[in-house]
């Protein structure tokens, strides 16, 4: 048992409403820079739809992630061996191109000053970022298929659609349209990082103590292999600077105590941050699950931080009690494991990420006939209707375990039971029109108790900010008394910090 | 006089430009140690450029390099008529990838602009440099037959001389004029190397190859951990 602790996330698709000012809080502090216009640490996708890069879950295309090697039992980076990397080195054949994101660009607002006087009104042009010329056509930018841009397009090419039923394309696009949610994604600061598996400079880390995976800027070489290897394609390649950038989960905020920009500007308050304890020993295996079981071992991994064989086991590999008291009072602990109602995204990409998703609960299957929108179930009797939203939710249950259980359709519908059974139990409390027996039948059926049912509500719907964010001490006074054991830690006071030295530019 | 400048002074010069400023730059500006990528920009070419550049320039340069460091040898393996043939046209084949792999990367630069903005004036000399070598490389090869026999009796001697400080420009100073440009344009580039986007060249990051695939970095031990 070699327990440590990593600084990890929940995001409630449920109530994200899609506003994107988590991604402008990112892009304001940490990507407003040259090379980086296209770079989106933090992104709010549509789905079904695309997403950002087009179609980045397309792992024939991108080759991210590990696959598990059925003949030798090993676990394999999709994109390629070690040789295979330096053999490729010249020329990656697999690097997504900057049209896969899109061209930033900005307009040339001079010209409504400078123009000559005419019958038209003047326009700024379109200009290109990246070579200064104007563009006249800008087919894709940062959140093109926002809302699905009004195409069938997007969500038509969801790669998580290629194994759905005709049934289930026409549910999808049946009533105006389409039917979507929300997919906010920033780096999920995973337990087996593709990103840094694929870096053959070595620039690429994870910071024991919390987890967060960083990019050394003064490492890296510009091998742009991460870029390839994550998944998620949450490492971009900065092209100005010729380096590999991604979200740094605001470690400097985290530092100070403060949660980081994207979870703090939340309007929906969907985003929780807390630690959890893992045991590193059981990485391996968690990440070498057969495919229907990933959900599950990777739970398997993280551990109850109030059992006194893991603090023991804690306290052994130095992790100090203030940090074990933040992982009992992590709400991120509690939606994973003691509810397990958030899963992962993409499990099936083997790299263990620890940001966890509550998945929405979408509209029931419905027909739009005589101009009138019927759901299917409208008649029926007791729990049914309520109920019929999983199995006949417009959004497919195997489209949700294609996103977040790799396909494990059980896993999600437990999941779900457990969602509509708070809700029922909170409706029977305060609508009062559903009978006790429901309440219980529905409860049953999910496993879970009324209390349990009443904190999921608690801390779905009335988190204090002090509930949502519980950022551990970061101890980094103990980390240099580690490091520098002969000096005073208050010698080194406002002697480190953060940011660069120099500028991040090429003087050479 | 002019000899000795150019197979003496300039070839002293440039290695200890190469010795001084290689650590220098490395230890106040790692950051720009590297090339500079710009496939995420334009991928168009790239494939046809830089692998066929790469792959020709390495083999080529390890040839020269094996010619110099055993040159025993190297006499020996083309002291058959059959096996310097074979020798001189893979070198030759190998010699024309690596110019239509530098034209094909030169007018990428030239005549896209996403990666035109991204060229410093650097890059062109290098650039040209480069080709300029390679090409006439290609040529001393072609008409100045057989290279890789009287390399071993003109650019050995001189180099290991110059090696052994005991700088002797006789075994250089009456060849032709296109041999000698592209003896010291071996020079230039070394000169060159530790100002340019070259240096990437000894980043090569063979360590990839042992070590485990995942880096964690400890703060308050120092341990890594595959
Ligand atoms: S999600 Fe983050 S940690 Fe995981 S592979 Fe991608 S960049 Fe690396
Ligand atoms: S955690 Fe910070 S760096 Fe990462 S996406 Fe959010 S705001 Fe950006």
């Amino acid at each position: 048992m070699d327990i440590r602790s990593h600084v990890s996330m929940v995001f409630h698709l449920d109530k994200c409403i899609g506003c994107h000012t988590c991604t402008v809080a990112c892009k304001n502090i940490w990507t407003d820079r040259k090379g980086t216009e296209y770079m989106y640490w933090n992104n709010v996708e549509t789905k079904p739809g695309t997403g950002y890069p087009t179609r980045w879950e397309d792992q024939e295309q991108y080759r991210g992630g590990w696959v598990l090697d059925e003949k030798g039992g090993k676990l394999k980076l999709r994109l390629q061996g070690k040789w295979g990397t330096l053999a490729n080195i010249f020329y990656n054949p697999y690097l997504p191109s900057i049209d896969d994101y899109f061209e930033p660009w900005t307009y040339d607002y001079q010209n409504l000053f400078t123009a000559p006087e005419g019958d038209d009104q003047p326009t700024a042009r379109a200009v290109s970022q990246i070579t200064g010329r104007y563009m006249d056509t800008i087919e894709a930018g940062p959140n093109w298929d926002d809302d699905l841009g009004g195409s069938p397009v997007y969500a038509d090419n969801d790669p998580n659609l290629d194994g759905a039923t005709e049934e289930e394309r026409r549910q999808i696009a049946e009533i105006d349209r389409t039917v979507f949610f929300y997919l906010p994604r920033i780096c999920n600061h995973c337990l087996n990082p593709g990103c840094v598996a694929a870096c053959p400079a070595g620039a690429i880390y994870k910071r024991a103590e919390d987890g967060i995976v960083l990019i050394s800027q003064d490492k890296c070489r510009a091998w742009r292999m991460c870029i390839s290897g994550c998944p998620y394609k949450k490492t971009y390649f900065n092209w100005s600077t010729g380096k590999s950038e991604k979200c740094i989960l605001c470690y400097p905020r985290l530092e100070s105590g403060q949660p980081p920009a994207c979870f703090h500007s939340c309007v929906g308050r969907i985003r929780y941050i807390g630690l959890v304890l893992y045991d590193a020993d059981m990485i391996q295996e968690a990440a070498m699950a057969p495919s229907d079981q990933l959900v599950d071992a990777q739970r398997a991994a993280i551990q109850d931080p109030f059992d006194p064989m893991v603090i023991a086991a804690a306290r052994r590999n130095g992790i100090p009690d203030s940090k074990i008291q933040a992982a009992q009072n992590s709400p991120v602990y509690k939606f994973v494991k003691r509810w397990g109602l958030a899963l992962p995204l993409h499990p099936d990409f083997r790299t263990l990420p620890m940001l966890f998703y509550v998945p929405p609960l979408g509209p029931v299957t419905s027909k739009m006939e005589n101009g009138a929108y019927e759901t299917v179930d409208a008649g029926a009797e007791g729990l049914a209707p309520m109920l019929a939203a999983l199995d006949k939710s417009r959004v497919s249950l195997r489209y949700m375990a294609s996103l977040f259980s790799a396909g494990n359709e059980d896993i999600v519908r437990e999941v779900y039971y457990k969602l509509m059974a708070v809700r029922i139990y909170m409706r029977g409390k305060t609508v009062q029109d559903v009978t006790q027996a429901e309440v219980d039948e529905a409860l049953a059926l999910a496993g879970l108790s009324g209390s349990e049912a009443e904190a999921i509500f608690r801390l779905t719907s009335l988190p204090t900010y002090e509930e949502r964010f519980v950022v551990p001490p970061m101890e980094r006074e103990t980390a240099i008394q580690a490091q520098f054991p002969d000096i005073d830690p208050l010698t080194r006071k406002a002697s480190t910090g953060f940011g660069f030295r120099e500028d991040p530019a090429r003087r050479w | 006089m002019i000899d000795t400048l150019a197979f003496v002074v300039f070839p002293y010069v440039a290695v200890a430009l190469v010795l001084i400023v290689t650590p220098y730059r490395y230890f106040s500006d790692r950051f720009s140690y590297s090339s500079f990528s710009s496939e995420l920009l334009q991928r168009k070419g790239l494939f046809w450029g830089s692998v066929a550049w790469h792959y020709g320039v390495i083999l080529i340069l390890l040839a020269h390099l094996a010619a110099l460091l055993a040159p025993g040898a190297w006499a020996a393996l083309i002291s058959e008529p059959t096996r310097l043939y074979v020798l001189e046209v893979t070198g030759l084949a190998l010699a024309l990838a690596t110019v239509a792999g530098m034209v094909v990367l030169i007018g990428r630069r030239l005549f896209l602009p996403r990666v035109a903005s991204v060229t410093t004036r650097w890059d062109w000399v290098v650039l040209f440099v480069l080709l300029a070598q390679v090409a006439l490389g290609f040529w001393v090869a072609l008409f100045y037959r057989w290279g890789s026999d009287w390399y071993l009796h003109t650019a050995v001697p001189w180099i290991v001389s110059l090696a052994t400080l005991n700088p002797q420009t006789q075994f250089v100073a009456s060849l032709p004029i296109l041999v000698q440009i592209h003896m010291l344009g071996g020079f230039v580039l070394l000169a060159l190397f530790p100002f340019t986007r070259l240096v990437h060249m000894i980043t090569f990051p063979v360590t990839y190859l042992w070590r485990p695939y995942q880096v964690v970095i400890w703060n308050r031990r120092r341990r890594v951990v595959p």
